[in-house]
């Protein structure tokens, strides 16, 4: 109940923040449209802890602000192979542990790897990811465990940080 | 002072452009899918963040800042999810990537062997 309400704030905010209108009409078709979404994500059960980690936010933020450096390395880092002398790339196949025992831990580091440039998820399967590196140095186990316990911890918390 | 931040943003959001081009020419000259979805994380990532802080120190403190920050974290949580589809898609249809080390231009194709494996 209390996320239901959390949404409500947060759309409505959202939705002013949006239109900065304030005549009659439309906040009356801002009301319209905070009940519609709010019905929409009823019907989808996605309004509560796992779809609002809320608790996490500092972890998350954190996490975000590591992952910004990593994005900026790698963009360097692809850049060079589309613009360097030679123009040789070595691309690989691998399969990647992830130590993250809920959803959102393995959807935030999936996503972190595909943000990434030069590495891209193609595929989860259990605790298994089958991730496309566009050069081999960029992907050996080390620099994505690296990334999966940080994820992890950011997600999940301490205590699933696990085997890492 | 705004003088100053509008000459920063603007040049925050050349670099993002000439980035954006960067990502466009890797998409032409890498060989298959998945490379070529590297190259356009590119754009995604540092060609988009350019130019939206660019914007953003243009339109200074002021609700069009707070809009393209929105933009801008909704490009963050979107691209990679599209990028992700992507992949699997290419992948579940059988395209399967080229691997081992090579140079992607195609006038250099003869040299593949001498020069390829030469990667450390």
């Amino acid at each position: 109940m209390s996320y239901l309400f959390g949404l409500l704030l947060a759309l409505s905010a959202f939705w002013i923040a949006l239109s900065g209108e304030t005549s009659p009409l439309f906040l009356m078709l801002g009301v319209l449209s905070v009940v519609l979404t709010l019905w929409l994500a009823a019907r989808l059960r996605i309004i509560g802890r796992d779809a609002s980690p809320w608790h996490r936010t500092p972890q998350i933020l954190i996490y975000a602000i590591w992952l910004a450096g990593q994005v900026v390395k790698s963009n360097i880092a692809v850049i060079r192979k589309i613009l360097g002398p030679g123009h040789a790339i070595d691309p690989v196949m691998v399969n990647v542990a992830t130590t993250a025992r809920t959803d959102l831990g393995k959807a935030m580091f999936a996503n972190s790897i595909t943000l990434t440039p030069g590495t891209v998820t193609v595929d989860v399967d259990g605790d298994r990811l089958r991730v496309h590196a566009l050069v081999r140095e960029a992907s050996p186990a080390g620099s994505f465990a690296k990334m999966d316990r940080r994820a992890a911890a950011a997600a999940d918390g301490r205590n699933a940080k696990g085997k890492g | 002072m705004t003088d100053m931040l509008s000459l920063i943003g603007g040049v925050c959001v050349v670099a993002g452009t000439a980035l954006s081009l960067i990502g466009a020419a890797g998409l032409l000259r890498f060989p298959d899918v998945y490379t070529r979805i590297h190259a356009a994380s590119i754009t995604d990532t540092g060609g988009a963040s350019l130019v939206l802080l660019g914007l953003c120190l243009i339109a200074g403190l002021s609700l069009t800042a707070l809009k393209l920050a929105f933009v801008w974290f909704s490009i963050m949580l979107t691209t990679p999810v599209a990028a992700n589809a992507l992949a699997n898609a290419a992948f579940g249809s059988g395209h399967r990537p080229r691997i081992g080390a090579f140079q992607i231009m195609r006038t250099d194709e003869r040299r593949k062997t001498s020069r390829g494996t030469e990667a450390p």
